[in-house]
């Protein structure tokens, strides 16, 4: 058994092809589940015990499960009920394609919303009491003040999640899609050289993130960048 | 509620092997990640870098990868070196360890980083007492650190064997009969999905449940020479 870094160069651009389709999963997936976890949150801390345990519910289930227990439930466990399969949805459930985004969608979403809800509780009472005393609506208040805030707080744990979505999106190929994981494995069972191509898909999951974290870094430099000035003050004062 | 027409048993037999899987994945897990924070928190450059290249790699790769790896990559690995000693079959891992083995290298990574946070939790003065009663220093890490980095490293810890747990179902992949794979033999015996990939979700979900209340019990049990604040 030597090692082969001809199969390396010659299976690249497949490889690449299945990146393509692991970022497409994962930055739709990550930006839907940002969007539909705000409204989410914002019910986790709801003073109303049944408009709270609705969410909760939630992302108890799909924190609580495997990720792939998740997609075989959607990708084969859906079939089971005729009132399914004659629905105008089954052209799009029946595609590995779009279960593995809608189950990555709703798995990425019950993880955002926890770490939202914890930032939104985290936020400090007397902001909250300032925009009160100034009179602000609380719809206002909320898209002004807490969110904002709540934002900043989540951001370090946010790119755990972005991480952790860009491994899980390996599981796509368990449903048969070519992702970069799948792609692999299918040049593998033509080639038999596992090592080889695992080693070249395993550099491409390292090198993507890599990149994720340097983008967030500047992302979060910027985003906390009065944070920044603050202390850069602070310390040239003193 | 459900029928599992029979099929209970079976469950019930892949969950032993889950616990299997993880209960393994966890002791290899822990021993992999004390190796590790000690590399990181290690004077030696070297010894610094094997640390940080192997909680880098890992933590940057999927589990499913590392799963895949682990089972495929060694049977080549172990076919040649059986060959150096004369064997010219195919040889491979059992599933079951090389579950055991890929779960604990992913463990192990992000233990590491628990462990190292949690030894630096330490205050200096506790070491340096130590050594002034003459403790050596494995004497000191045994008795002195390691009780106390218990406490701090707890909560991170039984994180970490959630994520382990959900891990497990990754080895039904390369053919392990845990509570996942059971759960495709049931299905394809009774057409139909749903019911028992429900029934394997909810499994899951007890296991966490009792994993997060043994979680809390282990937590009181590591503070337990810490006063309680009241309040």
């Amino acid at each position: 058994m030597s090692w082969n870094w001809e199969v390396i160069f010659s299976s690249l651009p497949k490889l690449l092809e299945g990146t393509l389709l692991t970022l497409e999963l994962v930055v739709i997936s990550l930006l839907v589940g940002a969007v539909l976890s705000i409204p989410l949150a914002l019910m986790r801390t709801s003073a109303n015990p049944l408009i709270r345990g609705i969410p909760l519910g939630y992302t108890f289930f799909f924190r609580g499960t495997p990720l792939l227990v998740q997609l075989f439930l959607f990708y084969y466990g859906l079939a089971q009920f005729d009132a399914v399969r004659e629905s105008i949805f089954w052209p799009y459930l029946r595609e590995a394609y779009w279960c593995a985004l809608i189950v990555f969608t709703l798995n990425t979403t019950a993880y955002t919303t926890e770490i939202l809800r914890g930032a939104i509780q985290a936020v400090p009472n007397g902001e909250i009491e300032a925009a009160q005393s100034i009179g602000m609506s609380r719809a206002l208040m909320f898209r002004r003040i807490t969110l904002p805030l709540a934002y900043r707080i989540a951001l370090p744990a946010y790119s755990n999640e972005i991480i952790l979505m860009l491994k899980g999106s390996a599981l796509a190929s368990t449903i048969t899609l070519l992702d970069l994981t799948g792609m692999a494995r299918t040049i593998i069972a033509r080639t038999y050289m596992p090592i080889e191509i695992f080693f070249a898909a395993g550099c491409i999951y390292l090198l993507l993130t890599f990149i994720f974290v340097q983008l967030y870094r500047l992302f979060e430099r910027r985003m906390l960048r009065h944070q920044a000035a603050r202390t850069s003050d602070a310390s040239a004062t003193s | 509620m459900f029928d599992l027409q029979g099929f209970g048993d079976q469950l019930l037999l892949g969950v032993w092997m889950t616990l299997r899987v993880a209960a393994g994945g966890l002791v290899m897990g822990l021993l992999l990640g004390l190796v590790g924070a000690g590399l990181k928190l290690s004077k030696s450059r070297i010894a610094y870098g094997i640390g940080a290249t192997y909680t880098t790699v890992i933590r940057g790769i999927p589990e499913l990868l590392v799963v895949l790896i682990i089972y495929f990559g060694s049977a080549g690995l172990l076919t040649k070196m059986a060959g150096w000693f004369g064997h010219d079959g195919y040889v491979e891992l059992s599933p079951l360890l090389a579950g055991i083995i890929a779960l604990g290298i992913a463990f192990g990574a992000y233990a590491t980083e628990v462990f190292r946070g949690a030894i630096q939790a330490i205050p200096e003065g506790q070491t340096e007492a130590a050594a002034a009663c003459g403790m050596s220093q494995w004497q000191t890490f045994f008795r002195i650190v390691l009780p106390q980095a218990w406490r701090v490293a707890i909560p991170g810890l039984g994180n970490l064997f959630q994520v382990l747990l959900k891990d497990t179902a990754l080895i039904s992949v390369v053919g392990l009969d845990e509570l996942m794979r059971k759960s495709q033999i049931a299905i394809s015996n009774t057409k139909e999905p749903f019911t028992f990939y429900f029934v394997a979700a909810l499994i899951y979900l007890s296991i966490t449940v009792i994993v997060m209340i043994g979680q809390r019990y282990a937590e009181n049990w590591a503070s337990r020479g810490v006063a309680r604040r009241t309040e």
